[in-house]
């Protein structure tokens, strides 16, 4: 395996666990408004309250690697979905100080309208998100000098949104699970209701997208053909999916969160195999920027191979404590938000 | 309309990072104050201590969390917005972005949470612990941050290398990046910069306690931890200020003259001018007043070397003048004045006086501005300094902007983010001031006291407060 290979694989580490992480907190955000009683939407704000700062590190991190790694895609990306991606910033800002800010004053307006910039901005960030995704596995047009030569509207395509709508629905119900596991008693009854409606939307949604992709998409299997053992992903990702209904109906939430994060797992490692070996795929004439047109040096590479080597066990550490302190159902304490 | 993108870009990139620089320094000053704090608090097992470490970390929290969402904004707005910069330096700036996300933010977000959650869930070893974790995790990534950022003033370490038709630069020497000629310089002048703000805000909120006449003891012991901070810190700023300056004067001296508003070279030893307002036309300081020789001095230790003014310097690339001046005889000025006003502090505490100087404790109640200035105005005096360059000697700014993101794009979103942080920063000031009034939780009013928990309930009871309620305050 070359280090180009290595890099793309830790990219693809990175948007997993960002993916997953950052996914049932969204998730959360995107179905709290459910939820009426303030004092149920703080356990449920609580719910998240240690940890989605730390899951939005895998955003940053994620975003500092794409950057050393392979600079030409970092600036065509960015520069090129430059609207979607001041949207996606200022939800995180929107995010961050809603859940901060929400819990400062007791009055139910100031409560009230926190609450719903926490939905609009976790809604917005989730299915642009999507989108941009949609169109990376689309392909886009480049111009000569591998920068991005369409325009904004082009970016909200069928497929695009589509895949949009699949991430909020995906969300949602990692999201539901994870409350599940969660809470307890009255409130977890209702989140328990949740579950196979998100559930259905999510499963709904993924056929359909599956089906636009193929059809509209062919060159999106070439890469089955030289690794035939990504069909077994395809295969267990469905068994998962399948598996999530069951786990909740015989009472294993664990289980059931298990393997909604594996199906983001397989689902992020399909699409980066879609693409692959491409970062960003041209629908021109011009040239994609691959893992190897686009990359940084080899010595860089290398470099950052070690960097990471060190940190990873570390950042493992880490998030096993934090999960390890805040395992078990949310309780409000005093510092609670 | 001709929408001018590098000017917006500019004007967005000064904008945002300004924003979210006002809250660092705050968490890496009040973090080794609550290091402090809640150290004291394990050594002695003191009630008072822990009242303290409490009170600071629900600060700390706020001031955290709009760091964080302001800061998430920079780690993409290179791609967005300069992504012609991207594509030169990734190879190099790239790197020291990454080693920040996976050695400091890792670190500081996961330990966050228990600092800032934890306090019923794990031991008060295993808090201290979080608590030092936090403040290391934010003194990581000012060193990631301020070496990549020190590489744009003085690149080391790299060369220039065609890859896919242009030109960028590829790091050859690691170490030789990472302790370019300036890094270590300004990262000490960042921290303790960072350190004596967050002397001064603990000064400010305890001062003003001690004025009010509320929870007196608590907020005597804070100002003096602040005191001690922001007393060494600020005499450590200016050694490492004028050790900077030097670094300067030999690796940019096209900044060097700008700072001191210096035109024109003599073969006099040069002046330092204490105050002034540059006249960019004229090529001369006006209002001002110059100590002879003074700068000669200060850069070579003598009385005789003259130093180079702009004049050495072709025309295309001189920096402007007006603002590295003013925002650095800013920055020096409120420095001197730090120093002045902790010293009058100890002196004042050591004859024990300082808590009845009730003029004093106000103008401390209001200091605090001052370290938030002499922050932005050094950033402003090294960022603008540099300019026309974006990485010295090898990219211009103007050069450096993305390519195809439209105009009005650029326009919009600098709309956006001004209305948003604007609207931010007020709720911030607001939020903070919500805990200020709130007050620490002090150990004779604290329900888990020795009294027990009866004694606590009923306590409460008289307070005219209900279990919950004091629960749903915070
Ligand atoms: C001297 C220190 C310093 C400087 C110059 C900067 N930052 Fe910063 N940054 C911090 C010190 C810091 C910090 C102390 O670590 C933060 C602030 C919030 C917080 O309070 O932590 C932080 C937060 C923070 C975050 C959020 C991390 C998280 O999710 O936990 C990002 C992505 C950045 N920063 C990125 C940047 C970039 C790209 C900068 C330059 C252009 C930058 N920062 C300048
Ligand atoms: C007391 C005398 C001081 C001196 C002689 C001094 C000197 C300097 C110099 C020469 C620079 C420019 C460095 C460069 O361009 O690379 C600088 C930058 C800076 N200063 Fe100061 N300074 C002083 C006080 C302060 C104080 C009190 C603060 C804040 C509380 C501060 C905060 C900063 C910051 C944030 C920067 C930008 C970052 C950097 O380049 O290090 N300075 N200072
Ligand atoms: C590494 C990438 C960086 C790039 C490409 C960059 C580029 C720029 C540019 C183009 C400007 C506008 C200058 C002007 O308007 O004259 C600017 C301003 C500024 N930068 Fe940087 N900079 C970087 C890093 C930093 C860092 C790490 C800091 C520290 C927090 C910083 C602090 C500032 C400040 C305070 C200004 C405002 C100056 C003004 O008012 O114009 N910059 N920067």
């Amino acid at each position: 395996m070359d280090l180009n290979l290595v890099w793309f694989v830790l990219l693809g580490v990175l948007l997993m666990g960002y993916a997953i992480l950052d996914g049932f907190d969204l998730g959360v955000g995107v179905l709290h408004l459910f939820v009426r009683k303030d004092h149920e939407r703080r356990l449920v704000l609580n719910s998240i309250g240690p940890l989605w700062d730390g899951n939005e590190v895998w955003l940053v991190t994620f975003g500092g690697a794409l950057f050393a790694a392979f600079p030409e895609a970092y600036a065509t990306i960015l520069s090129g979905f430059y609207f979607p991606v001041m949207i996606v910033l200022l939800g995180l800002i929107g995010r961050a100080v809603s859940l901060e800010f929400r819990s400062k004053v007791k009055t139910p307006r100031w409560r009230r309208y926190w609450d719903a910039s926490f939905f609009l901005s976790s809604f917005t960030v989730t299915f642009v998100f999507g989108v941009a995704l949609g169109n990376i596995i689309e392909g886009v047009p480049l111009d000569a000098d591998g920068e991005y030569a369409g325009t904004l509207s082009m970016l909200l395509n069928p497929f695009a949104l589509s895949v949009g709508a699949l991430a909020v629905a995906g969300a949602a119900m990692h999201g539901a699970i994870y409350l599940f596991l969660k809470t307890e008693g009255d409130l977890q009854a209702r989140v328990q209701g949740w579950i196979p409606k998100a559930f259905g939307a999510f499963a709904a949604l993924y056929l359909g997208v599956s089906a636009l992709a193929l059809y509209t998409q062919p060159h999106l299997t070439d890469n089955f053909a030289d690794l035939p053992a990504a069909w077994v992903v395809v295969a267990l990702n469905v068994l998962a999916v399948a598996n999530i209904p069951r786990a909740i109906h015989l009472g294993r939430p664990g289980y059931a969160f298990v393997s909604s994060s594996c199906v983001i797992a397989a689902l992020t490692f399909l699409a980066m195999m879609a693409i692959f070996p491409n970062l960003v795929r041209s629908t021109t004439e011009h040239a994609s920027l691959s893992i190897y047109s686009a990359a940084s040096s080899q010595a860089t590479l290398r470099l950052m191979g070690i960097i990471a080597l060190i940190g990873m066990p570390l950042v493992a550490t880490y998030t096993a404590i934090v999960y390890w302190v805040f395992r078990g159902k949310v309780k409000l304490g005093e510092n609670a938000y | 309309m001709e929408l001018d993108i590098v000017l917006l870009s500019r004007a967005q990139f000064a904008l945002t990072i300004m924003f979210h620089y006002l809250f660092p320094p705050l968490s890496i000053g009040l973090g080794l104050n609550m290091v402090i704090m809640e150290g004291l608090w394990l050594r002695t097992g003191e009630r008072r201590y822990e009242a303290m470490a409490r009170f600071w970390t629900r600060i700390f929290a706020v001031n955290f969390a709009v760091g964080v969402a302001s800061g998430i904004v920079m780690e993409f707005q290179f791609g967005t917005n300069w992504s012609t910069y991207s594509r030169f330096v990734g190879d190099v700036f790239g790197s020291a972005l990454a080693a920040e996300g996976i050695f400091a933010f890792f670190l500081e977000s996961g330990f966050l949470a228990v600092l800032v959650f934890g306090w019923d869930r794990v031991g008060r070893r295993m808090h201290f612990f979080a608590t030092t974790m936090v403040f290391c995790g934010s003194v990581f990534s000012s060193v990631w941050i301020v070496i990549a950022n020190s590489w744009q003033h003085t690149p080391a370490g790299h060369v220039l290398v065609e890859h896919e038709g242009a030109m960028r630069a590829e790091i050859v020497d690691f170490w030789a990046m990472v302790f370019n000629p300036s890094s270590m310089h300004r990262l000490g002048h960042v921290l303790l910069g960072a350190f004596i703000l967050g002397g001064f805000f603990v000064m400010s909120i305890s001062a003003w306690y001690i004025l009010q006449r509320r929870h007196e003891d608590f907020a005597k012991r804070s100002f003096v931890i602040g005191l001690i901070v922001a007393s060494l810190a600020s005499w450590g700023e200016l050694v490492s200020g004028h050790a900077q300056a030097q670094m300067v004067a030999r690796e940019q001296p096209a900044k060097l003259a700008a700072f001191e508003g210096h035109w024109t070279t003599t073969d006099e030893p040069t002046g330092l001018w204490l105050f002034g307002w540059p006249d960019e036309e004229a090529q001369t300081v006006r209002y001002g007043v110059e100590i002879p020789a003074l700068l000669t001095f200060l850069v070579h230790t003598d009385f005789e070397t003259p130093v180079p003014g702009l004049d050495q310097i072709p025309k295309r690339d001189r920096p402007p003048v007006v603002v590295p001046f003013v925002s650095y005889h800013v920055m020096i000025g409120l420095g001197t004045a730090f120093i002045g006003l902790t010293a009058l502090a100890g002196f004042l505490l050591w004859r024990k006086r300082l808590f009845e100087t009730r003029w004093l404790l106000w103008v401390f109640v209001f200091a605090v501005i001052g370290p938030y200035v002499a922050n932005q105005a050094g950033w402003v005096a090294t960022e603008v300094g540099r300019q026309p360059w974006v990485v010295y000697g090898l990219l211009r700014t103007k050069d450096a902007v993305s390519k195809v993101v439209p105009g009005e794009q650029v326009l919009g979103s600098l709309v956006l983010f001004s209305v948003a942080y604007l609207a931010l920063f007020a709720l911030w000031l607001f939020v903070i001031n919500e805990k200020v009034r709130h007050g620490p939780t002090e150990p004779e009013d604290d329900p888990r006291d020795e009294v027990g928990l009866l004694a606590a309930a009923i306590g409460a009871r008289q307070r005219g407060a209900s279990l919950t309620a004091t629960e749903e305050e915070n």
